[in-house]
């Protein structure tokens, strides 16, 4: 089948998709999109977190089909380059706080952050580890995660 | 909130600060190429079949099934393995594809190509492999008892000679239990395998060690190692699971046999039975101490499950017989460590490696054994606390700083957190618990631990790094080429850090760990920064001296800032000017001081290079009804030697913290019968940000004057001790005595 939707601003479309495939495979294995990453494929990681129509969803969990006529963001499209003043906040913050290791969860975690301080320009501590809790890390402990959080909500 | 002392540095982003990333801002914008994002022209996919059974015969494969699939390209069986059809870190022992029979759960007995994901996965169900199904032998007693031994390492020593009798004024014994443990990095298995027109392989591929990933694969390739050529993709992590292969041979088969590039990555599922997982334990304790609680004798035997295959068991039960009275003073120890071969996963590394097990259960003993003397668990630690200049169960002298005493005290010392503000977020549980709290109870718990750093007993170990320093664009510019792996830690960062400094040039560039270069060794046993940094550092100087050479003067000069310098301060030459005669590389082959085997009779020989040591207090809540635990805060202390980049350290024990606070309250692989019952991220529960609680580090810097700038390797100390921190927290607000990890909710709510 061909699915058609708008990522990052621009309208894409993947032929010969076959129904079974997720979005996220569509993305990283047919738009060439691999931003968002393939930690579990069930839903349990948040690793592959999008914006679908402005809602952060697993990307993973959306079948291809579901995502035809949509509008898609990835981690992709959060900065305006590719250089270091052109990142998003929640990336400058990842970067300056060392949340960043192995990085394979980072892509998620910074569009549940970016997403996070879009409702929530100032959460708390509990308010942070309630909505990232979808989100696992295996590197950092979250302590440096938490601390990115707090400074891009400040920056 | 972190602690260091910091040391004025001369160089930006050079040895001591806090440099960025080189790879950070690929990794957040999402650019950053990992094993599993690869991709080529006409690639293929492969999958594959597994053993559903822990043991069993393989009486036939029928593949005509699989083969009829259109989209299907390859289908491959053990029959099909050119070279050697079995592989192995330390014993060559585990078949590429099953060979008459399969000894695991999820072992691998055959493979498809396809030009698809799907049509491979549906293919290789397809395949129908006719099994004679035996019973598994999966109790590691009755493995040790039919004779299916791995290696038994004794560590016998008295304090006098001709032996002692084990007798003291108090004795506390105690057997334990550690469940298996999965590293669960975050990136899949995964990587691609090329095809060159030479008639080798290119195989860009995620690992901890490329070079004896390489030798490995071209042994069953067939191959020389020459034409089997590996490049580092990107890691999402390893903790050990990336030592021995997943998927090196099986893609490589596959591109060779189609001509076509194949990629391989395996879901969370697979990933469970695509690498080997810590060693399960059972450890049985009797220390004796006179009445000061003053260590006279341990005694222990350690018995650890290894699974189906070797891997690298021998060392594990070496690190766990001789580290397994922890950091203290003990004038006689009789230990012994078993590995069993059983139908199980097989087991490896993880972070921590053997230490992890033993720790759990000497420092069990050592609160039991302050609760038998009647005086607080830290105090009867630093009355037994080893230091400088002790001698270890091996006989071995401690010659660094073991600051065992300090680092009880530093965590010891930190202010308690607060008592909880009834926010029901804070409640054990969360919000969706089903009490209001009424049987919530503090607790606080203390642990130190010890670790080897580097590879042991002889093992030649060594890195090799090339420097080469050029002029690009006008401006002095400085290449490091390794083949060590970055596997998030941070170890390119590290490089270039070392770089600058010993060059004084800011422009340094890693280039990508791949197997032209020679053997960095393995990213693990906390090695890498010791051993790739040493190398570094040693090529830097190579090539600082013939760059200096080059000015023509006896008297001592330095590099600053792209410049010549005399002592004096004043500018003898420019570097750009000096390299007008030529670029200037050097190749090191670096080796940290010699080790030696162990006796085999009585464990005795100075088989380790260096020490490592950290200590955890952990403050826990409990659900006492209900079972729950909340831990509230862990506050950590290290020795790290000296921090090369003091936010990678922080970050290094705040994650390493994370993962022992997994295995003390809710991470075990569940087998039953060889059987794993919960390979998926839905039932094997790591922490995530709801478990994790705010984590106090103190970074000490007593250098080792054996080691590069005086580091210590700091990956795996806050493993190892924040399981048993956390778990006498536990016990200490239940009065239970819980025995073994994962302590799970029944433990607690259903405790006799």
């Amino acid at each position: 089948m061909r699915v058609t939707c708008v990522v990052n601003g621009e309208t894409r479309q993947a032929d010969d998709v076959w129904p079974g495939e997720s979005l996220l495979y569509v993305l990283r294995e047919r738009l060439g999109l691999p931003g968002a990453k393939n930690a579990c494929e069930q839903g349990e990681c948040g690793s592959c977190t999008v914006y679908l129509d402005g809602l952060p969803v697993c990307s993973c969990l959306v079948a291809a089909g579901q995502a035809d006529g949509r509008t898609i963001t990835t981690v992709e499209g959060l900065a305006t380059g590719s250089g270091e003043e052109q990142l998003d906040r929640v990336q400058r913050a990842f970067l300056a706080t060392g949340a960043v290791q192995c990085g394979f969860c980072t892509p998620g975690l910074i569009v549940a952050v970016h997403d996070l301080l879009a409702r929530d320009p100032a959460p708390t501590d509990p308010d942070i580890r309630e909505a990232l809790a979808g989100n696992l890390c295996r590197c950092t402990g979250y302590e440096k995660i938490m601390e990115a959080v707090r400074l891009a909500a400040t920056s | 909130m972190s602690t260091l002392t910091r040391e004025p540095t001369t160089v930006a982003d050079g040895v001591g600060t806090s440099a960025p990333r080189p790879d950070g801002i690929l990794k957040v914008s999402g650019e950053f190429a990992y094993s599993s994002d690869l991709w080529a022209d006409e690639m293929l996919w492969g999958a594959t079949v597994r053993s559903p059974h822990p043991s069993a015969e393989v009486r036939a494969i029928d593949i005509t099934g699989a083969l009829a699939v259109p989209g299907v390209y390859a289908v491959l069986t053990a029959d099909d393995v050119p070279g050697a059809k079995r592989y192995g870190l330390e014993v060559v022992d585990q078949p590429v594809l099953a060979v008459d029979e399969v000894r695991y759960e999820g072992e691998p007995v055959a493979l498809v190509a396809a030009d698809h994901p799907e049509t491979a996965r549906r293919a290789a169900a397809r395949i129908k492999v006719e099994y004679a199904v035996r019973a598994p032998v999966t109790d590691p007693e009755e493995a040790l008892s039919r004779g299916d031994l791995v290696r038994h390492v004794p560590v016998h020593r008295f304090a006098s000679a001709g032996g002692d009798a084990l007798t003291a004024d108090v004795v506390v014994t105690g057997t334990y239990e550690v469940g298996m443990q999965d590293q669960a990095f975050l990136g899949p298995e995964s990587g691609l395998a090329v095809p060159a027109e030479d008639g080798g392989v290119d195989l860009f591929v995620a690992t901890q060690w490329l070079h004896v990933d390489q030798k490995q694969v071209a042994a069953c390739l067939g191959l020389p190692p020459e034409l089997v050529r590996l490049r580092l993709a990107g890691v999402g992590g390893a903790f050990g699971a990336r030592e021995d292969l997943s998927m090196q041979v099986h893609a490589s088969l596959l591109a060779l046999h189609t001509g076509k590039p194949v990629k391989m990555v395996y879901g969370r599922e697979e990933s469970f039975f695509g690498h080997v997982h810590r060693h399960p334990a059972r450890l049985e304790y009797e220390h004796g101490a006179d009445r000061s609680g003053k260590l006279v004798y341990v005694k222990a035997r350690i018995v650890l499950d290894g699974g189906a295959y070797t891997s690298s068991t021998p060392a594990v039960v070496a690190n766990a017989a001789t580290l397994g009275v922890g950091p203290y003073d003990v004038p006689t120890v009789v230990v012994d460590a078993y590995g069993v071969y059983t139908n199980n996963p097989p087991c490896g590394a993880m972070r921590g490696f053997g230490a992890v097990q033993a720790c759990f259960a000497y420092e069990s003993q050592m609160d039991k054994l302050a609760a038998a003397i009647g005086v607080d668990p830290v105090e009867v630690r630093r009355r037994n606390a080893m230091t400088t200049g002790s001698v270890m169960p091996t006989g071995q002298i401690v010659s660094g700083p073991a600051p065992v005493d300090e680092l009880l005290a530093l965590v010891r010392d930190r202010p308690l957190p607060p008592a909880a503000t009834g926010d029901p977020r804070e409640r054990p549980g969360g919000v969706a618990n089903t009490t209001r709290g009424e049987a919530v109870v503090r607790g606080v718990g203390y642990a130190i631990g010890i670790k080897n750093v580097c590879f042991s007993e002889g093992f030649d170990d060594f890195s090799t790094a090339r420097v080469r320093l050029s002029v690009l664009g006008g401006e002095p510019a400085v290449l490091v080429h390794t083949a060590a792996a970055e596997v998030g830690q941070g170890l390119v960062t590290v490089q270039a850090q070392i770089a600058r400094t010993e060059l004084g040039v800011s422009r340094v560039t890693v280039a990508t760990a791949d197997t032209s270069v020679g053997s960095a060794g393995s990213s693990s046993a906390s090695r890498q920064t010791y051993m790739t940094g040493g190398a570094v550092r040693a090529a830097c100087q190579a090539v600082r001296a013939t760059v200096l050479a080059r000015v023509g003067r006896t008297d001592a000069l330095s590099l600053v800032d792209g410049k010549v310098v005399a002592s004096d301060g004043s500018v003898v030459a420019s570097l750009v000017d000096l390299l007008g005669e030529g670029d200037v590389e050097e190749i090191v082959e670096w080796r940290h001081k010699p080790t030696r085997p162990l006796d085999p009779e009585t464990g005795q020989g100075d088989a380790h290079v260096q020490y490592a040591f950290a200590a955890h207090r952990a403050v826990v809540d409990v659900d006492t009804e209900l079972g729950l635990v909340r831990v509230v805060e862990i506050a950590t202390a290290q020795d790290v030697g000296k921090a090369v980049n003091p936010q990678a350290v922080v970050g290094q024990i705040q994650g390493g913290t994370a993962q022992g606070l997994g295995l003390a309250v809710m991470e075990e692989i569940q087998v039953v019968d060889g059987v794993i019952r919960n390979p998926s991220f839905t039932d094997y529960l790591i922490p995530t940000i709801l478990d994790m609680p705010p984590m106090e580090v103190d970074v000490l810097e007593r250098g080792d004057p054996d080691a590069p700038y005086g580091l210590r390797g700091v990956g795996e100390p806050p493993t190892i001790s924040s399981t048993p921190a956390v778990v006498a927290a536990i016990r200490a607000a239940t009065g239970l005595a819980l025995t073994r990890v994962p302590v799970r909710p029944d433990h607690i709510a259903l405790a006799p």
